[in-house]
């Protein structure tokens, strides 16, 4: 078998390399991603964003749970920051999901940002193909926890879940400016602390000002709390997940709308990524190195503008 | 264009001790010298352990330890590495061992042990020095 057929046939060392590969931008990864891709399509696939420490990993953790319990197998990709000073990581997701360690449906992958903005990694979207024909029938997604602008998952997910806990003012402020758009789910996590309905009320005022063209789309963007360290709320969850999901199948203008655009994210992704990496090979090629470019325009003897069209009209001819 | 490979390291404390402050400190180091850290927290059977760093990719785990855990820890651990051919995942110890233990626990295939006394900075060199990102798969 090569690996291709290994990873469809669910073989995890070979799915673990195949990641680690392309989240380092190894040229062969992307012959194998090419082979997977006609395994691709049948997974759901549901992201989980949300500030820092409102709870993501423990509901990733208990919702896994649930779908093992009907069977389904799992995979879970969970990004954390890398350090901008070291470029370091401490991927620490996991120890909210100990339990599934040794579940053999459950695959679990941290990632690091590795200075790639907007919630997700560079490659989160290849990775989320390799999964998916692996064969898990969900894949969950937990972005790293940046506030406001980890809005990429919506492009990635057909679900997405917002989380949110109560007495954060601010947060729902922060909710209504940049990232109110994309949940179809908003989950008030540690619903056991003060302010949960409060939080919930203020939620509901927001969606109901300031989405209709949702609406009108036929899905309401549900809100749940939950207390996700005990499970509580969690039954709920786990149903408007399916709520939405049978949503997307009964609307297929609705779910082309979403699988437009991944597959209008993945594409042009990597149409950027491979344009430039084959741009900037060629050029190491031919003896130009990076670096001697950018001493060009440091030291104004080009400009950033003529130094690219030169090159697009030498390199595209 | 480069594709330098990160080094991808698990940080386990394997045993029933509670608390991980040594561990957490390690893998502070570890970031801080530029290296992706998974950490998983206390309690970790070897099982555990092991199943983490193959879904992980891990170039090594660093295993922390406190009371005596690593003499049926240690051994297993490299046995079900082995047994999912995953034995070229480098293994070093950190915590407190009888000084009598430390041969017989290189022997079997731990690559180093570090004392209480060992600077994190000569911890991360030796890192850095002898563990090396894997090849690529494929093509
Ligand atoms: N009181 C309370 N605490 C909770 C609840 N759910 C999670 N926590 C705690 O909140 C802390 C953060 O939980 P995580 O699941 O790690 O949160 P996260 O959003 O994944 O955090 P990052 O990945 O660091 O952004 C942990 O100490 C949890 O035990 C809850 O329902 N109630
Ligand atoms: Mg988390």
């Amino acid at each position: 078998m090569n690996i291709a057929e290994q990873i469809v046939a669910g073989d995890v060392r070979a799915t673990a390399r195949l990641l680690r590969d392309i989240d380092d931008q190894i040229p062969s990864a992307r012959d194998i991603l090419k082979e997977l891709y006609p395994h691709t399509g049948k997974a759901h696939v549901v992201g989980f964003t949300g500030s820092p420490g409102v709870g993501k990993s423990t509901l990733v953790d208990q919702i896994a749970l649930r779908y093992r319990q009907d069977g389904l197998t799992v995979g879970i990709l969970a990004v954390d920051p890398t350090s901008p000073f070291t470029g370091g990581a401490i991927l620490g997701d996991r120890i909210r999901m100990q339990r599934h360690f040794l579940d053999s449906g459950v695959f679990i992958r941290s990632l690091a940002t590795r200075g790639h903005f907007g919630g997700l990694t560079r490659s989160t979207n290849d990775m989320i193909n390799v999964l998916d024909a692996m064969g898990k029938d969900m894949i969950l997604v937990e972005t790293v926890g940046v506030g406001q602008d980890e809005v990429e998952i919506a492009n990635s997910a057909h679900t997405t879940v917002l989380v949110t806990v109560p007495g954060m003012g601010d947060e729902v402020q922060a909710i209504k400016a940049g990232i109110m758009e994309i949940g179809n789910i908003f989950v008030v996590n540690k619903a056991d602390r003060e302010g949960s309905r409060k939080t919930v009320r203020e939620l509901r005022t927001l969606i109901e000002l300031g989405l209709r063209r949702r609406v009108e789309n036929g899905w309401e963007p549900l809100i749940v709390e939950t207390e996700a360290l005990k499970g509580r709320g969690l039954e709920e969850l786990y149903s408007d997940i399916q709520k939405h999901r049978e949503y997307l199948r009964a609307n297929p203008q609705q779910l082309n709308e979403v699988l437009w655009k991944r597959a209008r994210n993945q594409f042009v992704e990597a149409l950027r990524d491979q344009t430039l990496r084959t741009i900037l090979d060629r050029l190491n090629n031919r003896g130009v190195s990076l670096d001697a470019l950018i001493k060009m325009i440091m030291n104004k003897e080009a400009d950033p503008y003529s130094l690219v069209h030169e090159i697009l009209n030498e390199e595209l001819r | 264009m480069e594709r330098e490979r990160n080094l991808r390291i698990l940080v386990a404390k394997p045993g029933l001790d509670g608390h991980d402050r040594g561990a957490r400190v390690i893998a502070r180091a570890f970031r801080d010298a530029g290296f992706e850290v998974i950490y998983t927290g206390c309690h970790q059977t070897p099982e555990q352990i092991v199943s983490t760093a193959i879904q992980e990719d891990v170039d090594m785990i660093g295993l922390s330890i406190l009371s005596g855990a690593h003499t049926y820890s240690f051994p297993r651990i490299l046995e079900l590495l082995k047994e999912n051919s995953a034995e070229d995942i480098t293994v070093i110890g950190g915590g407190i061992f009888p000084l009598e233990d430390i041969p017989k626990l290189k022997a079997m295939g731990i690559k180093e042990i570090f004392e209480p006394g060992a600077k994190l900075q000569e911890i991360t060199a030796w890192v850095g020095e002898n563990v090396k990102p894997r090849e690529g798969i494929g093509a």
